[in-house]
């Protein structure tokens, strides 16, 4: 599984950027995007915004769950009490996702059945959907603590090594 | 090499690739006890209440600098407003997440606004609930939450050239504040005083609340369904 995480400020303005991989059942954290995945994830995320105020106004959680799903990509998504949203973008297998082509023939059975043998490994379970937010809860934190600083202003983008390293710390912790 | 059209020969020599990007280096300083904003815990309690004593001595600076700089009451009310309304945005995630975990709710009608800062955020900030709630009797869109004592306005004193001037514009500030950072923005939010009239509570003060019509007209929507 590889993960992109990315904090959406009010105006639709990316914050912060991280790329990760799994680290359960053996990862090693590494997120194995295409090159060409790199551009078409910021896309797929941006797509899924208008997914998130489709729900903003009737769904009153802070986690939205999985707001969307594009071929093979996975989006859930938390919304602060700010307006400020936490995408975070999965992919089981990015090597057989088509980017370039549109296909829509569903993944061979033999590959799916082989992920979801692995526990985080399976975006539609509900042990995903609960470490995901465990995983966004703690990002929530640091966060807030981050915005409380009074030389941070809303949509700045947050470039404190500190946080990047919390966040990696809890991708690595809970995904 | 892919591409259109190939590099003359004689530029291929001046050619110089950009030097690797240095890796990233933190100029951040630490303190001695190698603690950050990130290391501190976000749950308050009670014992750690600030002082009003100094809350006092800081907000009068700050009312003393925003009175010497602008030359009309309205002038300095806007000031305050503006000096409240980052607390405002910053405050409502930190009390979203001091609310009990899975049972958070971001409020997104505008009665749950006006209950959330009417309860939890006065509860937060003074350490009691407002007053009262109220909505306006001539527009559907003006709301009116009444303090009768602003704890900001303790220990100040208006020059009578000046009564007009409230200085809890400040909080007023915070309200619009956290109403624009929920998504349900408001033409200003103003502090009043309430009149002459109330012998028992002199201080009496109002804050006029005017949601936007677009905010309105969502609310309406989402209440028929």
């Amino acid at each position: 599984m590889s993960y992109y995480f990315t904090i959406v400020g009010t105006r639709d303005n990316p914050l912060f950027e991280l790329e990760f991989g799994t680290s359960k059942g053996g990862g090693d954290g590494v997120a194995r995007f295409r090159d060409e995945a790199r551009h078409y994830n910021q896309f797929i995320v941006h797509a899924a915004l208008d997914m998130v105020e489709e729900v903003q106004w009737t769904n009153k959680d802070l986690y939205l769950k999985r707001v969307d799903t594009y071929q093979n990509n996975y989006i859930h998504c938390l919304l602060t009490g700010g307006n400020v949203k936490f995408m975070l973008l999965m992919n089981p297998d990015p090597a057989t996702t088509p980017y370039s082509t549109y296909q829509t023939s569903p993944p061979s059975r033999a590959a799916s059945a082989r992920q979801s043998l692995l526990l985080a490994s399976n975006p539609n379970s509900q042990q995903t959907e609960e470490a995901v937010r465990q995983f966004m809860m703690e990002v929530y934190e640091n966060w807030i603590k981050c915005s409380m600083s009074p030389f941070y202003q809303v949509n700045q983008p947050v470039t404190s090594p500190i946080f990047r390293a919390r966040v990696a710390t809890a991708a690595k912790k809970y995904l | 090499m892919p591409g259109p059209v190939a590099a003359p020969a004689d530029k291929e020599d001046n050619f110089k690739p950009l030097p690797p990007t240095k890796p990233f280096q933190s100029t951040l300083r630490y303190p001695s006890s190698r603690k950050s904003i990130y290391d501190r815990n976000l749950n308050r309690t009670r014992v750690n209440e600030s002082s009003l004593a100094s809350f006092a001595y800081l907000f009068n600076t700050l009312i003393t600098y925003h009175h010497s700089k602008s030359g009309s009451v309205s002038e300095i009310e806007t000031r305050l407003n503006r000096a409240g309304y980052p607390i405002g945005t910053k405050l409502l995630d930190l009390l979203l997440y001091r609310q009990p975990p899975r049972t958070a709710t971001r409020p997104t009608r505008i009665l749950e606004l006006l209950q959330f800062v009417h309860g939890t955020v006065w509860r937060a900030l003074f350490n009691r609930t407002a007053d009262a709630l109220e909505q306006g009797t001539e527009k559907k869109n003006e709301y009116m939450i009444i303090d009768n004592e602003p704890l900001v306005n303790s220990f100040i004193s208006i020059p009578k050239e000046i009564s007009q001037l409230n200085c809890a514009a400040f909080v007023a500030g915070i309200i619009e504040g956290m109403c624009d950072a929920t998504g349900l923005s408001t033409d200003g939010v103003t502090a009043h005083w309430a009149g002459e009239g109330d012998e028992l509570w002199p201080g009496k003060t109002i804050f006029l609340l005017r949601f936007k019509e677009s905010v309105v007209e969502r609310d309406e929507a989402l209440k028929a369904g």
